[in-house]
């Protein structure tokens, strides 16, 4: 049997993708508009990580799972209240800014020196989750340069499958080019593994879960360590909403052959 | 003084270099010429002083990194080799393409050299200032933004599609092979896999990507749902116009009634979703059926230049000003009238 893991899960939270969203540019650097009331998510690959991770955690005897979140306490705190009822985990939020214009290589250092603190981590054992990339700065490097930090060289990304052996090696699917899936196994942990969607549908709300995950979110919230993030030389020279609105033709009153030979007509054109 | 250094690597057969390295090649020249800097292309893969003929035209000093280590990707033995390219080069500016080998190690190559990166780039130009900007997009395509960086080496991860590829005509190159010192080796790369069986249903450079949304798997006018017909007609349209299917996350969602994990459709994948936790293909034209097709829904649909939608909804405002033509139908009746015009051309 694989010994227990220690599973971090690095996430951020993100503005709910069905909200609109217009770019400003404040004294602190860029931003959104009404940032701070823009309802907000767990980053939905961070949260497809968080899934497996929990999975994974069930499926080994005597693993534990950490959340790592960097974000304003209040947004954590109202994110929490949803994906604490999902699966279990124990918190450690760092307050810092929310938002994608930030620098993903401050944002990876803060979670660094968050997971190199954890207290009963085991680094040997541990399994560096995240996803492959976000909703908001969708940069796709923060979990590699965390893993660099923490001197983990396993390290995969687009994760779709981790399967767990008896001696402790997992094989591992991740996504490449043309609808396939490289496949490759890891003589052990510690590893680095940034997930796309993986196979977990989305846990329904367990109050229970939800009642024992806030026990400890609520104390974690308020011993949040503040950060603030450099800008590693990054200046944002312009920030603009795509423009570009096409003039649509309505065709409500096509057959569907007339339909199909425009379309066979279209499709065939140079 | 800038020093350039375009990041390639080569394809499946091992001794040439993929499409996106030599839309990489392409913007490296550009950028060279613009700021008048000098350029170097590192090369890796088992056979890459092979592959550094198709680029030996562009006059560029060639480095190379070769061998059965370097013949599959992985993250220690791919770092390791980058790491050495771009110290070899002494490069302060680093372009290369945003395919998943590249976009799993160049962050930590960036570490390693004390450097910056970012990704998804679309353009890069040279300001008035004279200082290096590049494009790219935030919040999954909604936002547009132009970044500089005073800090060096910079890494830029282009994405696909977004220069042409560089097609000077194959040389004798005088290749300079750079040694890498490996690390150990933990990880085995065992092949690939294909989670479709039979039908390979992505196909980046389609010129069509077909859009399949949830309303394949709704009740149709009789009151039934038509699963099996929904499948075989998606299916013979991606046969027979070799277009690329991709689907709403609603429908690859979907699992089938008793299945399991068996999803809907069962031919299609998450590898297939497009729009906010999914893909964005480009594709020179897009075929949007039973969905909204356009974001935040599949918001990919930002990359395809021509863009109709077949619904049965006149009124969707996901589609107005976003698609070119909106055909106002049922796409069971619609498709199964493309398919057989598509077959009477079939030879």
């Amino acid at each position: 049997m694989a010994h227990a893991l220690h599973i971090v899960v690095c996430a951020g939270v993100v503005p709910d993708p069905l909200q609109t969203l217009e770019p400003v540019t404040g004294p602190n650097g860029p931003g959104l508009k009404n940032e701070m009331v823009l309802p907000a998510v767990l980053d939905p690959w961070a949260a497809c990580a968080l899934y497996e991770a929990a999975h994974l955690a069930t499926a080994v005897p005597g693993s534990k799972v950490w959340l790592v979140s960097l974000g304003p306490k209040a947004k954590l705190q109202q994110v929490m209240m949803t994906a604490g009822q999902k699966v279990s985990f124990e918190l450690v939020p760092i307050d810092g800014p929310i938002g994608g214009f930030s620098d993903a290589h401050s944002t990876a250092a803060a979670l660094a020196e968050a997971i190199a603190l954890l207290p009963g981590l085991e680094r040997e054992h541990l399994l560096l989750f995240g996803g492959w990339e976000s909703a908001t700065r969708g940069a796709g490097i923060t979990l590699q340069l965390v893993g660099e930090r923490l001197g983990i060289t396993e390290q995969f990304q687009g994760v779709d499958q981790i399967a767990m052996r008896d001696d402790g090696s997992f094989e591992v699917l991740e996504r490449v080019e043309g609808g396939k899936h490289q496949v490759s196994v890891c003589a052990g942990t510690p590893a680095v593994l940034g997930w796309a969607t993986g196979n977990l549908p989305e846990p329904r709300n367990n109050p229970q879960i939800g009642m024992q995950n806030m026990r400890a979110i609520m104390p974690a919230l308020q011993k949040a360590k503040p950060v603030t993030l450099a800008a590693n030389g990054l200046r944002y020279a312009a920030l603009s909403l795509p423009k570009q609105q096409r003039e649509t033709r309505l065709e409500k009153n096509l057959s569907p052959d007339e339909i199909a030979q425009e379309l066979v007509d279209w499709m065939t054109a140079e | 003084m800038e020093t350039i250094l375009v990041l390639t690597h080569v394809d499946d057969s091992g001794a040439a270099l993929t499409r996106a390295s030599l839309e990489a090649v392409t913007a490296g020249l550009d950028l060279s010429r613009q700021i008048g800097s000098p350029l170097a292309i590192g090369i890796l893969g088992r056979d890459a002083a092979a592959a550094a003929s198709a680029v030996a035209a562009t006059g560029a000093r060639l480095l190379a990194v070769s061998g059965e280590s370097f013949a599959q990707a992985r993250y220690a033995t791919d770092a390791a080799a980058c790491e050495a390219l771009c110290r070899a080069a002494l490069a302060s500016i680093v372009l290369a393409p945003s395919s998943a080998r590249f976009s799993r190690i160049a962050a930590g190559v960036a570490h390693r050299l004390g450097g910056f990166i970012d990704t998804h780039i679309t353009d890069t130009h040279v300001a008035a200032a004279g200082a290096i900007e590049a494009t790219r997009w935030f919040y999954r395509q909604r936002i547009e933004a132009v970044i500089t960086r005073a800090t060096r080496p910079w890494f830029l991860l282009l994405d696909a599609s977004t220069h042409a590829a560089f097609a000077g005509e194959p040389a004798a190159a005088q290749v300079e092979p750079v040694a890498v010192t490996l690390p150990a080796i933990r990880t085995t790369v065992e092949g690939f896999r294909a989670p479709m069986r039979g039908t390979q249903t992505i196909l980046p450079d389609a010129r069509l990507l077909f859009v399949a949304g949830a309303g394949w798997t709704k009740k149709q006018p009789d009151g039934q749902v038509h699963l099996t017909e929904a499948s075989e007609q998606i299916l013979s349209f991606l046969h027979l116009s070799g277009a690329s299917l991709g689907s709403s996350k609603s429908l690859a969602d979907q699992k089938a009634d008793g299945g399991g994990d068996q999803p809907v459709l069962p031919f299609l994948t998450h590898l297939n979703q497009i729009g906010q936790t999914g893909s964005t293909p480009r594709h020179p034209k897009g075929l949007s059926t039973c969905c909204h097709g356009e974001e935040p829904h599949a918001v990919g649909w930002r990359f395809i230049a021509e863009r109709r939608a077949i619904s049965l909804d006149a009124n969707c405002g996901w589609t107005r000003g976003k698609a070119d033509v909106v055909y106002v139908a049922d796409a069971f009746q619609v498709m199964a009238r493309v398919n057989a015009l598509l077959a009477a051309r079939t030879p």
